[in-house]
């Protein structure tokens, strides 16, 4: 504990039946979050992620005037990190309501992430206006059917990246659809219950504020077949901030954008960028470190802001 | 006195028929903080409708049956549509579909 609380983790959480610790940070911890990769490297088994989210290639307004610079920004830091991650999640909203070019300009830009491979979902601002079909037609490829959802394993890891914004519908809601699930159901059956998982979608999969469209409608049935693993992880973004919840062994938790802020749930009469001046802006845009180390080390989830 | 009298019924005839004939032709519609306003909104067949984005947000207009459907509106971006045949138009925003309204032609 001594050590967690050196590094200013604002939560740290024990799961009962689980060896694993979790912890959760908000605040500029880049040297430290260096010091958690190297103990990650270093212990069996271990390694770490990045997760970017939102970066809304387009978006111009008072938070930001240039979504670029701010994704620049995250990129150098992501790039400084010692070691490398292992890889990159992007959990959507790539582009800022699909403005042409913007696709072409957020894949030059993460060409530069020193990583061995980047993983996408797509959010409602990369597929509206086209249903998805140029999403897919960049990054469909050796997903499942292209559709764009896939699994993969890492170290003894399961990644399972879903799509819940191409049946966005109903009250604003996102959904996972029946395809999709029943495809979860198919992926996680052969998995023994002391697997840990990682689930990484675009809309958070668990209620955070309905009236706002911050829910998918139907996330329960997917989440009861991730009940009986020891350690579950969904990773999520679209509100722009970062909120965690524990439910079970199952620990939800959503990322800053590189872009702008969204105001806490119920905090505004709508969400939207907020607007607030660009330096206060930077103090809630960042990434998302995410370091497994498999033993004794904990696992910790560090929420870098830019400014 | 006769002059005059017929001279205002004159011009209030002008102005009543020129009034009538703007709100005959054209309309408009906000978009401010994740709402159409007003959310009901009442034409006659030949009339352009134009939307006008507030917020910063990406917004759209789209019609619930494909009638019409607006690219993403950034900030201050605007939308037209004219509606000829008499109807009832629902459409809500393809990004936020909490967001909905409709046009009614009559």
């Amino acid at each position: 504990m001594d050590r967690i609380d050196r590094r200013g983790f604002l939560q740290c959480m024990a799961w009962t039946g689980s060896a694993l610790v979790w912890t959760s940070a908000a605040g500029v911890l880049t040297s430290r979050m260096a010091g958690s990769a190297e103990a990650a490297d270093t212990a069996a088994g271990g390694f770490s992620f990045v997760q970017i989210s939102d970066t809304h290639i387009g978006f111009k307004g008072q938070a930001n005037s240039d979504s670029t610079v701010t994704l620049k920004q995250v990129i150098d830091r992501v790039n400084a990190l010692q070691p490398a991650p292992a890889f990159v999640l992007h959990t959507g909203d790539q582009t800022h309501g699909q403005k042409p070019g913007a696709f072409d300009t957020v894949a030059e830009m993460l060409k530069g992430v020193k990583t061995e491979r980047i993983f996408y979902v797509p959010g409602e601002h990369d597929v509206f206006l086209d249903g998805g079909t140029e999403y897919l037609s960049r990054y469909g490829k050796g997903t499942v059917g292209g559709h764009g959802w896939q699994s993969f394993d890492y170290k003894g890891t399961h990644f399972v990246g879903l799509i819940n914004v191409l049946k966005y519908k109903g009250e604003g809601m996102g959904a996972l659809g029946q395809d999709q699930i029943e495809w979860l159901e198919k992926d996680l059956a052969p998995l023994s219950a002391s697997t840990p998982v990682v689930v990484f979608a675009h809309v958070p999969l668990w209620s955070v504020y309905p009236k706002w469209g911050w829910v998918t409608e139907d996330a329960e049935r997917a989440l009861g077949y991730l009940k009986r693993f020891g350690s579950v992880t969904v990773l999520n973004g679209h509100i722009h901030q970062v909120l965690t919840k524990v439910e079970g062994s199952v620990r939800f938790h959503t990322a800053m954008s590189t872009a702008f802020p969204q105001p806490a749930p119920g905090s505004a009469p709508a969400p939207g960028p907020m607007k607030i001046s660009e330096t206060e802006a930077r103090r809630m845009i960042g990434v998302t470190e995410a370091s497994f180390v498999r033993g004794t080390e904990p696992l910790a989830i560090v929420d870098s802001t830019l400014g | 006195m006769r002059r005059e009298v017929a001279m205002l019924i004159g011009l209030a005839l002008a102005a009543a028929t020129a009034g009538h004939a703007l709100a005959a032709r054209s309309a408009a519609v906000g978009i401010r903080e994740f709402k159409f306003a007003p959310a009901a909104l009442s034409i006659h067949p030949g009339t352009t409708v134009t939307w006008t984005n507030r917020d910063e947000e990406t917004h759209t207009i789209t019609s619930t049956t494909g009638a019409f459907a607006s690219a993403g509106l950034g900030n201050d971006e605007t939308f037209t549509q004219t509606f000829t045949k008499p109807g009832i138009y629902e459409y809500f925003c393809a990004l936020h579909p909490q967001m909905r309204a409709r046009v009614i032609v009559k």
